[in-house]
């Protein structure tokens, strides 16, 4: 058996996701042939394939797809693994339809290879999960981030080129922005978050402060999205962004099924609303009831003191 | 200019969700269907935007179902387009679903294909790239902003961590979601003229689905809230630092 993982990177830097779908990919090789274990590297890969030219200084869809296709077949990889992140979400289905590959994307487990390849996934925006059955020669798995985690060791991967013509694109790409500074959102291991209660965009300060000395990004239900409070990408939920971090803090958001559809993949929820009947302490691991504007000032402080820095 | 929107049929966003038949089968009773939001609200809306402001578009929508999601394609057209196709197949899978897509639009002479950045059920996100790939097309993910001029189109897309602006010539494939269009109410006009729009039903063409659904679950349930008085809240950084490890 052998696992082709797509590795998605900008500014030099591998993206988590990607190192989520790499230690996915080393643990599904050695859930199949566990002789090759020794030989994984640092995160269990044992072979990077190279393709360094000018056409694929941007990501797109039709160009890559061709040449991770061409370099899957080359290999005779039976197994590919992307992240789920947006880079995964535009090539590979495009990939799969090349490879005629079965597809599941949005997996959050490795597959039960006991009776044929068999992957969780998330359906219904977070609120269930399906096991889906892959039926074709080659498979393709789309990893959801935060999902898997990233397991680094020791070892050293061989890196070799790759001998293909990417082609032209026929997208030309006008300009690209990078938001630098913040933690990306579907990435973060925490996020702060901010609903209606807060009353209007101008309270934001403290939930920014809280996020800052938390490591964390921030996020916002949809009314604070519509109401233009906060911008749309930190809008949370089913028909937002769907996050699995470590720890979601939600203040002043009474979490409607909608919201807690892309949230209640968060390991741990803690949830601080004035209204003792808000949905989302069902939901939640944690609980203040209380107002926003007294109590997050004092975790502010309280982090501060843990951090050595008040 | 003509412009094929794909179309999905999907619980709505407070659908109870649960299943039937030793969990193989999603549990339809009572619930209500409505058409999936990022079609509706963002595709569905931007690709009648074009034709409002070229009076000589044509604009299909097409959909893969039984017969009982003509409603909800009837809903489409109330909203706007000038007929629709529905792919009488039951929607086995992605790859299922993308190769009817493409066998109607290979010979349809389509400009422009707009899907929604995924159905709120599968969530899969793969639509428009298969349907991309199938017609040797170029594909824009996740489109926050779609112009259009001549035959030239302008879309900004988001990227891991930021945005990106293109420039591509058509026959093009984009999958929308927020930004690209606002939702819009069906009027009175919109409805009593959906009825009598062309809704061509085809048979599908000939696919494999490369995967199945063996089962579904729920999650876990949480155990419960753990509440902290709104008087000690360091108590709450205590707990997530110490007993949940959270940071």
């Amino acid at each position: 058996m052998s696992v082709l993982v797509f590795i998605d990177h900008s500014e030099g830097h591998v993206k988590k996701a990607s190192l989520e779908a790499l230690s996915y990919g080393a643990a599904l090789a050695g859930q199949l042939v566990t002789e090759d274990l020794a030989a994984l590297g640092r995160y269990g890969v044992k072979k990077i394939h190279q393709l360094a030219q000018e056409s694929l200084n941007h990501l797109d869809a039709q160009v890559y797809a061709r040449v991770i296709a061409e370099t899957a077949v080359a290999t005779g990889a039976n197994v590919l693994v992307f992240s789920n992140n947006l880079s995964g979400k535009a090539v590979a289905p495009r990939v799969a339809v090349r490879l005629k590959a079965g597809l599941v994307s949005g997996a959050v487990a490795l597959p039960d290879v006991s009776n044929g390849f068999v992957v969780k996934k998330n359906v219904f925006s977070g609120k269930a999960f399906a096991n889906i059955s892959l039926n074709s020669p080659i498979k393709i798995v789309s990893l959801n981030p935060n999902s898997y985690a990233a397991k680094a060791g020791e070892g050293q991967a061989e890196v070799t080129a790759l001998n293909i013509q990417a082609g032209a694109p026929k997208v030309k790409v006008v300009s690209a922005t990078q938001a630098s500074g913040q933690v990306a959102l579907t990435e973060a291991e925490i996020v702060v978050s901010g609903g209606r209660g807060l009353k209007g965009p101008e309270n934001w300060g403290m939930i920014e402060e809280l996020a800052r000395l938390l490591g964390a990004a921030t996020a916002c239900s949809r009314p604070v999205a519509d109401a233009h409070w906060r911008p749309h990408n930190e809008h949370v939920g089913q028909t937002g962004i769907a996050i699995a971090p470590n720890l979601y803090i939600a203040i002043g958001i009474s979490g409607a099924i909608q919201h807690l559809a892309g949230v209640n993949r968060s390991k741990v929820i803690a949830v601080i609303n004035k209204d003792p009947e808000a949905p989302f302490f069902k939901a939640a691991d944690y609980g203040i009831v209380g107002d926003a504007f007294e109590v997050v000032p004092k975790l502010i402080q309280a982090v501060k003191k843990l951090k050595g820095i008040a | 200019m003509k412009i094929l929107v794909c179309i999905s049929k999907t619980p709505d966003t407070t659908a109870k969700i649960a299943f039937t038949q030793n969990n193989t089968k999603f549990a339809t009773d009572g619930v209500q269907w409505i058409i999936n939001p990022y079609d509706e609200w963002y595709a569905l809306v931007r690709a009648i935007e074009l034709k409002e402001k070229d009076a000589s578009t044509v604009l299909h929508l097409i959909t893969v179902g039984a017969a009982d999601a003509e409603p909800i394609i009837r809903k489409a057209l109330a909203l706007g387009g000038d007929e629709a196709i529905r792919v009488n197949a039951d929607s086995h899978d992605s790859f299922y679903i993308a190769s009817q897509i493409a066998a109607i639009a290979k010979d349809g002479g389509y400009d422009l294909i707009f899907t929604g950045k995924e159905t709120i059920d599968y969530n899969g996100s793969s639509i428009g790239g298969m349907v991309a790939e199938l017609l040797d097309l170029p594909y824009i993910s996740l489109a926050t902003k779609f112009d259009l001029e001549g035959t030239t189109a302008t879309v900004v897309r988001e990227i891991e961590g930021g945005e990106e602006t293109d420039s591509v010539n058509l026959p093009l494939v984009v999958s929308c979601q927020k930004g690209v269009a606002e939702q819009r109410i069906p009027n009175m006009k919109g409805i009593m003229g959906a009825r009598t729009k062309p809704l061509k039903v085809v048979e599908p063409a000939a696919a494999e689905p490369l995967t199945n659904v063996v089962s579904f679950e729920l999650p876990p349930a949480k155990a419960g809230v753990k509440l902290v008085s709104a008087d000690n809240p360091e108590e709450l950084i205590r707990l997530l630092h110490e007993e949940a490890k959270a940071f």
